[in-house]
């Protein structure tokens, strides 16, 4: 459980080669993919990190979009005045904070009440910038600095290959353990010595840091961000669909959703721009009726029959 | 009273919830090496007792303490950590995981905190205990009803803790399994364990529990040597008024 | 004074919402994220009824009322309840039930765009001033608050009085001793379900009298709803109805006061508040 076995070996030098080819992507791939790439990479670190608070607990968060748009407005408002590097780093700060105290306000309570918190988070948080902007005279940031689009992808998969390995650690840990406990049974988790409320909300933190990350790497390609723009709410159930479609059971779970949604949403958007919520409402209802454990969850099932066929 | 054998102690521990009185002012000690019953007819607040010990409910009055310090106050994980361990009324399993790291979750985070090769060894020497030890990889789906609860009991040993609540541990067992739970808990205190058990059959408690303590409506109505208790006049009344007894 | 008034005539629209959600999750045990959109629905069928048949929002209720009890019995029969039947726990049911209805809210929401685009929909009915103390309201503010009082008020001696009122309210305390005194819950709930969906559709039609309503602005009445439901405590008519004029005031207040656009950050105030301090509602018992 603790000690490198064979099987981890094994996954780790399967991690590095498909690293590798992801690294080699934007040698290999016209500008049209490249673009679907950058966004791929970004929902891969965005649902990764979201599983590895929900998957385990439970909680349904759909604060990533509050989270994204906080770091886009840490980037637009400092890129004048610190390094883009510090301004990501900071970002990730800011986004631990605020999952710190959201998850201290909500996470003892049942999980309705923090799905209900997060729902509204980001358009509340988009009311008072907006707010804010009106009273100071201000509509929107220009972003002064601009990067190529391998640069972006670039960073992304250099922050979802972090992800990776903190999942990794985590789960050899004894917070991982703490997780899986919670998630089974939390009444045994507490009398088992377990500070319930203190391990989630640490790990709220992760997807709350990542995600505000993910939202100050990506603000210079926007150019400009606007209250809309930063805080869409669309993107918190994109994540929640990408990685409860892919499944949370594995770390490598929510990365088979966000794959091939990622092209459905292109090729809808593209066609049907107006029948992208359409998409949502029927893929949360595929989830919930035809792949409750998600793409992972079907992959072992089907192992587990073939695994059954041999005994026989 | 708390001399220096005392474990744990209840001083005037009293639960109200709204106008009910579950249980009343109520008074007792553990001893080191010691198991103690507490027993009584349905509804006398027996579990409630230990869910008060454990920090699932928290005291409307009154002070427990392990060892001299008040635990009372403190929320569950805590008084784990101080090396109080309990089992559930009704047997509580981590199902997606395996028996191995079902009894783990006791000694991880708890009293003794062990972590790596050093807990993995001690999980197994507990399975072994608890006559598990060759299914440690099962799921608890694939277990029968007496090796959940004896899973459950290598997860409240494997912390080491200082006093063991049992909580109707040896119900719904059929006899032979019984006799086998019997045996089991026999050994704990062979071990010398401390150990409280909240229990209703009499062939158990007359064969485990050095002490009883007999409650009532919320209220000790007897304590002391099990044989003399057992025979105590109010005792029976009490089990008698009640259509199981 | 004029701002506590309009906050309670709109906090009593906010009521009749909240009653319809808090009919559904207190009752059968469903948290509806596509309350919202039923608002919408409500509110669209007003404006069409309106503006094609001329006909008054105060009649389009009764015909309102029984479709969308009907259409709420069949989600309910169809989608939710092998959801119910399937769950092994409280929490799998809860995280299932929400799942689908943001499905359900977006599919929603993805008809009505397809439907009537994705424009504001509003309309001048009874806009005439009137004259309460020396300040003035437009008739239609009143006449959704009366009527949205009437509802309630009649819903509450529903579920207080009558015989599948009371089994209702058994079904919310205490799901499994009612099926042991011989309630149908599995019928109840539906009909607790079909019943939250009408009196929230009814809700919308009244509320589109004087809000503008477009096909995606759903989710914030749901959200509305929400806080209100938590507030008051669920499965509590009582505190669901102080809580939704106090939002109405307090919304009325910031509007007026700092910023139109600030509404719904002052519903998260409160909801913040609420959670910090007392999680089980208003008038809620602490539970250990």
């Amino acid at each position: 459980m603790m000690r490198m076995k064979s099987t981890d070996y094994k996954a780790l030098s399967v991690s590095i080669v498909l690293l590798l080819i992801a690294i080699c992507l934007p040698w290999i791939v016209g500008d049209f993919a490249l673009t679907l790439a950058v966004n791929m990479a970004m929902f891969t670190v965005l649902a990764t990190s979201w599983a590895l608070f929900s998957g385990p607990t439970h909680y349904i968060s759909l604060a990533t979009a509050a989270f994204f748009g906080l770091g886009a407005y840490t980037m637009g408002l400092g890129v004048d005045h610190l390094p883009f590097w510090l301004l990501v780093i900071l970002a990730g700060l800011f986004g631990a904070i605020m999952a710190g105290i959201i998850g201290l306000a909500t996470l003892r309570l049942s999980g309705v009440y923090f799905v209900i918190f997060t729902l509204g988070l980001a358009e509340m948080t988009r009311q008072i910038i907006t707010y804010i902007q009106n009273a100071t005279g201000q509509k929107g940031i220009l972003i002064s600095i601009w990067f190529e689009e391998s640069t972006f992808y670039w960073m992304l998969v250099a922050l979802a290959a972090l992800i990776f390995l903190v999942g990794w650690l985590i789960g050899r840990s004894r917070l991982g353990f703490a997780l899986r406990i919670i998630g089974d049974d939390e009444e045994v988790a507490r009398h088992s010595g377990i500070n319930t409320a203190l391990s989630k909300v640490l790990l709220f933190m992760i997807p709350g840091s990542v995600a505000a990350m993910s939202g100050a790497i990506i603000a210079p390609r926007y150019g400009y961000i606007e209250p809309l723009i930063a805080f869409t709410p669309m993107l918190s159930f994109q994540v929640v669909i990408m990685a409860l479609l892919g499944g949370t059971g594995r770390l490598w779970g929510p990365l088979a959703g966000v794959i091939p949604f990622s092209i459905l949403w292109e090729l809808i958007s593209a066609s049907f721009p107006n029948q992208t919520t359409l998409l949502l409402g029927l893929s949360f209802l595929i989830i919930v009726y035809l792949l409750p454990q998600g793409f992972v969850g079907l992959l072992l099932k089907i192992r587990a029959k073939i695994g059954d066929g041999r005994g026989y | 009273m708390s001399d220096h054998r005392t474990v744990l102690s209840l001083q005037g521990v009293t639960k109200r919830f709204g106008g009910l009185i579950a249980v009343n002012d109520l008074d007792f000690d553990v001893a080191e090496h010691e198991v103690l019953g507490l027993i009584g007819p349905n509804g006398s607040g027996k579990s409630t007792t230990m869910n008060l010990i454990s920090g699932a409910l928290s005291v409307s009055e009154g002070e427990i303490a392990l060892r001299g310090q008040v635990i009372s106050d403190l929320p569950p994980h805590k008084i784990a950590r101080r090396g109080v361990a309990r089992t559930f009324q009704l047997v509580r399993m981590l199902p997606s995981m395996s028996v191995m790291e079902n009894v783990m979750a006791g000694g991880v985070f708890g009293h003794r905190r062990r972590w790596g090769r050093d807990a993995e060894r001690q999980v197994m020497k507990m399975l072994e205990l608890v006559g598990l030890d060759r299914r440690a990889n099962a799921r608890p789906s694939e277990l029968t009803y007496i090796d959940t609860k004896r899973v459950e009991l290598a997860r409240v040993l494997v912390g080491d803790p200082k006093v063991l609540l049992l909580d109707e541990w040896l119900a719904g067992l059929n006899p032979t399994e019984l006799e086998e739970g019997i045996a089991l808990v026999k050994q704990l205190r062979d071990e010398g364990r401390t150990i409280v058990l909240v229990e209703h059959v009499m062939d158990a408690i007359r064969s485990l529990c050095d002490r009883c303590v007999v409650m009532s409506s919320g209220q000790k109505i007897a304590e002391g040597a099990t044989e003399q208790v057992l025979s105590d006049p109010e005792v029976i009344r009490a089990y008698l008024g009640e259509d199981d007894a | 004074m004029g701002i506590l008034i309009t906050g309670l005539l709109l906090g009593g629209t906010y009521a009749l919402i909240a009653m319809g959600l808090n009919l559904q999750y207190g009752m059968s045990r469903i948290m509806n994220l596509a309350n919202g959109e039923i608002l919408v629905a409500g509110g669209f069928a007003a404006f069409w009824f309106w503006t094609a048949g001329s006909l008054s929002p105060l009649l389009t209720i009764f015909i309102l009322a029984p479709v969308a009890f009907v259409v709420n019995w069949l989600i309910y029969v169809i989608i939710l309840r092998p959801l119910v039947k399937r769950a092994r726990s409280r929490g799998q049911l809860e995280v299932d039930a929400i799942l689908t209805t943001f499905g359900l809210s977006f599919v929603a929401v993805g008809i009505m765009l397809a439907t009537f685009g994705g424009d504001y929909f509003s309309y001048s009915y009874l806009l005439s001033p009137v004259e309460l103390w020396s300040e003035t309201y437009a008739l239609n503010r009143i006449l959704a608050f009366v009527a949205a009082v009437i509802i309630c008020g009649a819903l509450y001696l529903w579920l207080n009085i009558s015989r599948a009122g009371m089994s209702i309210r058994a079904i919310a305390v205490s799901p499994d001793s009612s099926r042991l005194v011989g309630i149908d819950v599995p019928k109840l709930a539906a009909l607790a379900f079909a019943l939250g969906g009408a009196v929230t559709a009814v809700g919308g039609a009244l509320i589109s009298t004087f809000l503008t309503l477009d096909a995606s602005t759903g989710v914030i009445f749901t959200l509305k709803a929400l806080v209100i439901v938590i507030m008051g405590g669920v499965g509590d008519v009582r505190g669901t109805i102080v809580a939704a004029l106090l939002l109405g005031v307090l919304e009325t207040f910031v509007a007026r006061l700092i910023d139109p656009g600030l509404t719904l950050a002052a519903a998260y105030l409160l909801f913040i508040l609420i959670l910090l301090f007392r999680p089980q509602g208003l008038f809620g018992r602490r539970q250990s």
